[in-house]
């Protein structure tokens, strides 16, 4: 393979490297130019994009360390629309001092997304998770002036080195004992031999990493300062773009590499494999999730625990398992992602006015911005799963696959779990929705901005929800299409 | 045509929040009004088309997990319809004069008409049940927003209750859909679920749907939620709200998994019995007047229920006829104690009692003495044809059931009368009225005698033929599979 062909291959991941050094320079020499490495890195981006729409449609180097396929080419360009909308929000809500490296981060951070979207090779995993990690560790912790912030991103990084550090003993294990990295030959080395109890062990640590990555309980614990400390824009980057990608890298490991090791978690055909562990993330994450949720009274926390639960309803998908089941969990974390975004974008909102993102903060928005109390209603309610939201159609579709992939209706408990968290959620939803529609500020009255520029950012993302909840067709067929 | 109804109120509701907030309320009627007449034309066809489901429009939506955008109707979802649309039109009648944020109050409203006839018309499971549960969040913002007495509480309660259904019913659903492999409510009415299935599938289903049509003891929601709601609030819930719970039951749960059904339904008998005794016998301690309408909707939701269990064509139709001879008849009373309470600013049967309102408010009290014989059943009324008939059902099925209900309409007669009394006709303001002023009131406004003469019209319309809309029911369930086991 010549450099041309494979920079031809990797033209994506090149043009975000050269945004980011470009953005670097930038803001190097020129102090004063916010909107233009704004503009600099949406248009990298946006190009980015266009080079994943020109790749081949399949194509396989090195042993799988960059494929290119149909699925990889769709959740690169989801991963990018949602770091275009991460731009667009640290354009709204960073502070101006050294504004264009926090954006050369975030490049990079979609870079190392990009990386973990397109390999089917262990370490180069590995290396995509660590790029996007350093990344967001230091996105979290940007804002240095924040003591809270520091905080939340040392904490973000203290637990997600030790994951890492689970994560790479595993693939270590596997590697052992498979004798190949890449997915493919991981999976024809298992199909042939039994479970040792050190190969579960390395499934098990691996597994470690990726509940980690996306927050499911019991490796919850950084989310919600994270969420509540970090700048908006880093929370919902962090909640969204990096969320997606390590759902899809997940279910191609579980699905792709570990499937001969599956098991059962049905309820009276436990079978030993990776789907009782996932099961049990997804049930914790559900009811932690929920439950915890239920106390908070700042609603970034808030967020932050009920993206726990939310996580745990996207396992759901990988229990069931095959194609329906990936497809599912890939629908649920990519319309998932793009709520989520639209609510902190309300939040940045409230706290750019407020200064503040507690309940009470958001008491009285309708009466100052209507039009952003009517978007967070979206948001909100499409994350508590109401018709004709995404969420609710993202429920049904995981649900249903769910109760329909267990023998005998084996997995009725965890749907069981699933709806009652569900319950849950509807009420600490709807007592944000109420502090914005029925609160009466008790702040000194806040100033109003002009704000132009976030009412479209909203309006599209709000947009963009309605649509995926009123037409889901056009994103599940792109996906079934792009699953073999 | 029938289709309009949904779509002339989602496009009112968008109109009014775009259109001046004075010009909102006349969008509202509009629409409503229309969806009334398109409602009404429709049912006035012929009854020989309305036993099998007709289709309107079939169109798939998410083609690989086979869901369709599939309307269709029968004799059974055009009565339903024709409440609906009379049902919303008076509750904007009785909303004339509101005058806060009237542009959103009436787009909540039109949103929860808009799924009203959405569930009522969908023939696809996935579509049902998007509307059902549509219906869900815009009662939340009315009862918050423009409500009364502990609003905060009853709404909270009333959405959670009613989330607790939506829950259980979307169990069911899936659990259907995976077995069955489809979401079309015609092909799942002919296919054979499992009988294991069906004994744990209908009872999630059916409490699910029954919680909405206040099943005791999870009938709550229902007192404290209407207190709760604004007049019209409590009117679309009496009114259509409740109705889509019992909908629900027949149309899908009964429909689905007739095994099932017949397994549980003398467990559904016994709740429906101590629903109708127990919400009466609760009516006649309420010292609030929409407590009082808000127990009684209960005990009179309770004979639907009664009527579905009793598993044969007269009890179900019986129970249809009640559904709707209950919404235009709860719509009728809370409007009437709405507009007491606008001008008294008091609901409390004692303050009440001393008002006088019989010689303050003639019309207003010739109003309420018809909606009160309406409800405790007297002959010419609608409430007394449905009544009527679905006893005669149950006693073919479980005879110790009417012997019980017997009590319970005593109860109905007794609470109606003390509520009637207390608030009209008390002695101690016809006594005191030579001595003491009496406070005079504004008389009711034009569209509330409006919307007040047209509920009275259709209940005794309903009362004196009833066999126009048996007509037209009596088919739709005659071709219902859990007759013929």
């Amino acid at each position: 393979m010549s450099y041309l062909q494979l920079l031809r291959l990797a033209a994506p991941d090149a043009v975000l490297v050269v945004t980011a050094l470009l953005v670097l320079t930038l803001g190097l020499t020129n102090k004063g130019s916010r909107r233009l490495s704004s503009a600099l890195a949406a248009i990298g981006i946006l190009c980015a994009g266009g080079a994943v729409l020109t790749l081949p449609v399949a194509s396989d180097s090195f042993h799988g360390m960059l494929v290119v396929s149909r699925l990889n080419s769709l959740f690169e360009l989801v991963c990018l629309l949602l770091a275009f909308f991460g731009v667009l929000l640290a354009h709204s809500e960073m502070p101006s001092s050294n504004y264009p490296e926090y954006l050369a981060i975030l490049l990079l951070a979609t870079l190392g997304l990009l990386l973990l979207v397109s390999s089917e090779e262990l370490l180069m995993i590995f290396i995509g998770l660590e790029l996007s990690g350093l990344s967001l560790y230091v996105l979290t912790a940007f804002a240095s002036r924040n003591v809270f912030g520091v905080e939340a991103g040392l904490k973000y990084f203290l637990f997600g080195s030790t994951a890492s550090a689970f994560t790479l003993f595993g693939l270590s294990l596997i590697y052992g004992f498979c004798g190949s990295t890449a997915l493919a030959g991981i999976a024809s080395a298992l199909a042939m031999r039994s479970l040792p109890v050190l190969l579960y062990a390395g499934i098990l640590m691996t597994l470690v990493g990726f509940a980690f990555k996306v927050a499911a309980a019991p490796f919850h614990l950084w989310a919600p300062d994270t969420y509540q400390a970090a700048p908006v824009s880093s929370a919902a980057y962090i909640a969204s773009a990096s969320k997606v990608a390590s759902f899809v890298v997940l279910g191609k490991i579980l699905l792709l590499a570990f499937a001969s090791k599956a098991g059962s978690a049905a309820w009276h055909g436990f079978v030993a494999g990776w789907v009782p562990l996932i099961a049990l993330l997804a049930a914790l994450s559900i009811l932690i999730g929920n439950l915890v949720a239920l106390a908070q009274r700042n609603v970034r926390r808030l967020l932050a625990y009920s993206a726990v639960a939310h996580g745990g309803y996207t396992l759901l998908g990988l229990v069931a398992g095959g194609r329906a089941g990936f497809s599912a969990t890939l629908f649920y974390t990519t319309s998932y992602a793009v709520t989520l975004l639209g609510a902190f974008a309300v939040v940045g909102l409230v706290r750019r006015e407020n200064g503040g993102d507690d309940f009470a903060h958001f008491a009285g928005l309708r009466a100052r911005h209507p039009f952003a109390a009517g978007c967070m209603i979206v948001f909100l309610l499409s994350l508590a799963g109401l018709p004709p939201l995404p969420g609710f159609f993202g429920k049904f579709y995981l649900f249903s696959v769910t109760l329909h992939s267990g023998a005998n209706h084996g997995l009725l408990w965890l749907v069981v779990i699933a709806l009652l968290g569900s319950l849950i959620s509807l009420y600490y939803y709807l007592l944000i929705l109420k502090a914005i529609f029925f609160g009466q500020p008790s702040l000194s009255t806040p100033h109003a901005e002009p704000q132009v520029f976030r009412s479209v950012t909203l309006a599209i993302l709000a947009a963009a929800v309605l649509f995926l909840g009123l037409w889901p067709t056009l994103l599940v067929d792109s996906i079934l299409q792009a699953l073999p | 045509m029938i289709a309009w109804t949904i779509y002339l109120s989602l496009i009112a509701a968008l109109l009014v929040l775009l259109a001046p907030a004075k010009s909102a309320r006349w969008v509202a009627l509009l629409a409503t009004a229309a969806g009334f007449v398109i409602a009404l034309v429709a049912f006035c066809a012929p009854p020989s088309d309305f036993a099998r489901m007709t289709t309107i429009i079939n169109l798939p939506w998410v083609a690989p997990l086979g869901i369709s955008y599939h309307l269709a109707t029968d004799g059974l979802s055009l009565t339903m319809a024709v409440v609906t649309g009379l049902t919303a039109c008076c509750a904007v009648l009785f909303s004339w004069q509101l005058k806060e944020r009237p542009s959103e109050f009436f787009f909540w409203l039109l949103l929860v008409v808009a799924g009203s006839y959405g569930v009522f018309l969908s023939a696809d499971l996935f579509l049902f049940f998007v509307f059902y549960e549509f219906v869900i969040f815009p009662k939340y913002f009315l009862i918050l927003l423009w409500g009364s007495t502990n609003k905060e509480y009853g709404a909270m309660k009333l959405t959670l209750y009613s989330f607790l259904g939506g829950i259980l019913v979307f169990l069911g659903i899936i659990a259907a859909y995976t077995s069955a492999g489809t979401l079309d409510l015609q092909k799942l009415s002919h296919y054979s679920f499992t009988s294991s299935l069906q004994i744990w599938a209908f009872p999630v289903l059916f409490l699910g749907f029954a919680i909405l049509a206040g099943i005791w003891p999870l009938h709550t929601w229902a007192p404290t939620g209407h207190v709760a709601a604004p007049t019209a609030g409590s009117m679309l819930l009496a009114g259509i709200v409740m109705k889509l719970g019992a909908y629900g039951a027949l149309r899908v749960a009964m429909n689905l998994f007739p095994l099932g059904f017949h397994f549980w339904s003398k467990w559904i008998t016994l709740l429906a019995v101590i629903g109708i005794v127990y919400a009466a016998a609760a009516a006649l301690r309420q010292s609030d007047l929409k407590f009082v309408i808000g127990y009684s909707s209960v005990s009179h939701m309770g004979f639907v229920l009664l009527g579905l269990a009793a598993a044969n064509t007269l009890g179900v139709s019986g129970a249809v006829l009640q559904m709707f001879s209950h919404g235009i008849i709860g719509a009728l009373l809370f409007a009437l104690a709405g507009v007491i309470y606008l001008r008294t600013h008091t609901r409390n049967l004692d303050d009440l009692s001393r008002l006088g309102l019989s010689r303050t408010m003639p019309f207003l009290t010739v109003m309420f003495v018809l909606a009160s014989a309406a409800s405790l059943g007297i002959p010419g009324f609608s409430g007394f044809a449905a009544e009527i008939i679905i006893l005669i059902g149950t006693w073919h099925s479980y005879p110790v059931a009417v012997w019980i209900t017997g009590i319970g309409m005593v109860l109905v007669a007794a609470f109606t009368l003390r509520a009637l009394r207390m608030s009209f006709f008390s002695d101690a303001s016809l006594a005191s009225h030579e001595f003491a002023p009496v406070t005079q009131h504004d008389p009711m406004t034009l569209p509330e005698r409006l919307g007040s003469i047209l509920l009275v019209l259709a209940t005794a319309a309903v009362g004196l033929y009833p066999q126009f809309l048996l007509d037209r029911i009596m088919p739709a369930i005659e071709t219902m599979r859990f007759l013929k086991l």
